[in-house]
């Protein structure tokens, strides 16, 4: 166990947490510019493991932070890693909610949540393009990829079986 | 404080519970929603709060709902500090994150500890791959979806494009981004209101 690595963790994720805007799946090329291209704690392939195995398991989108903590430092590594993602931005939430209700109807309410929309959704296409360029190193599985947006785009098949059938494509490709 | 959001819940509409739910229904409540959200909690989230056990009306779930978007941190743990709170305080919302996140942590490292026993065989590998592919996919369907709302407001348009080019294409840290992007975004949209 190394404490200045647990440190350096909870201290990156804790920052991270404030500026989670739109969720943690916005904050995925953060994640990826800290964690693989400047700390080196994960290369291109376990951050792709990493993601892909947050993404099967049930839960919220964050556990791909619990993973990172659990690949740089094992199981107390994923704890510091789960709270320091959480506990910022859980403080702030919990320290808003009372107050927010009050500014139901304000100007500036209002003004705060359409400018943040475009940036939210300019973060979240980022981090498509991002995944992609990380994730999609062949051509099957850009084909997977560009699939399942079309899929999803015109259906209302549930995510699971996107993700299963990525699995089997996946699985006999290799084979 | 809890009391009074009770009861005026009660007055606005009919359904949500007459008694305040215990800490440990909020866990349990969470624990559940937690072991069932594949591929996105908050639609079960949403199920359990508002038709299964009545804690919130419609109304008052799209109002936490985007209370918790708005604020940053991952949306259902908020929903869960923000449900919490509202009827049993800071260890109203202690129980409540608790019960949504300990599933999933202890079962998305298991599954982690067993793909590292079988990373070797190819067929695990190439399924990992799909996974990652297809999970992509949805991102990116996600962000278009979020966009539609976008459509025919040019300076909204301009602003998602900006961020876009500022972290996919010039990789600036989101921290300076943000501190540029937000306040500029949040100015055009308040002048626009007048």
């Amino acid at each position: 166990m190394s404490l200045p690595l647990l440190a350096d963790l909870a201290q990156q994720f804790a920052l991270l947490s404030f500026l989670a805007i739109g969720g943690v799946n916005a904050l995925l090329p953060e994640i990826h510019r800290r964690v693989v291209e400047s700390a080196h704690w994960l290369t291109d392939t376990d951050f792709a493991q990493a993601f892909a195995i947050a993404q099967a398991a049930p839960g919220p989108n964050l556990l791909i932070v619990s993973l990172i903590g659990w690949k740089v430092q094992g199981f107390l590594g994923a704890l510091v890693a789960t709270i320091a993602i959480c506990a910022p931005s859980s403080a702030l939430t919990f320290a808003v909610a009372h107050v927010w209700d009050r500014f139901r109807d304000a100007p500036l309410r209002r003004a705060i949540q359409q400018g943040l929309a475009p940036v939210t959704v300019g973060l979240v296409l980022a981090s498509g393009f991002i995944l992609a360029r990380t994730v999609d190193q062949s051509v099957i599985a850009v084909g997977l990829t560009v699939a399942t947006v079309a899929v999803v785009l015109t259906t209302r098949v549930h995510p699971l079986w996107l993700l299963a059938a990525g699995a089997a494509v996946g699985a006999l490709v290799a084979v | 404080m809890a009391d009074d959001n009770i009861v005026s819940a009660n007055v606005a509409a009919p359904g949500p519970a007459a008694v305040p739910p215990s800490r440990r229904a909020l866990f349990v409540g969470f624990l559940i929603v937690g072991m069932q959200g594949f591929g996105g909690v908050l639609p079960f989230a949403r199920r359990m709060l508002v038709e299964q056990r009545r804690w919130l009306s419609e109304r008052e779930f799209i109002e936490v709902l985007s209370l918790s978007q708005f604020l940053p941190g991952p949306n259902i743990v908020n929903v869960s500090i923000i449900v919490g709170s509202r009827f049993r305080g800071l260890s109203g919302s202690l129980a409540a994150s608790l019960g949504l996140m300990l599933m999933p942590f202890l079962i998305v490292l298991a599954l982690a500890a067993t793909y590292a026993q079988f990373a070797a065989i190819e067929a695990v590998r190439g399924a990992t791959n799909g996974v990652s592919a297809a999970a992509t996919g949805l991102v990116i369907a996600v962000g278009i979806k979020m966009a539609h709302p976008l459509k025919g407001v040019a300076w909204q348009i301009a602003m998602a494009a900006l961020t876009f080019v500022a972290i996919a294409l010039l990789r600036v840290p989101l921290l300076w981004a943000l501190a540029v992007l937000a306040p500029v975004s949040i100015a055009i949209a308040w002048r626009m209101q007048r």
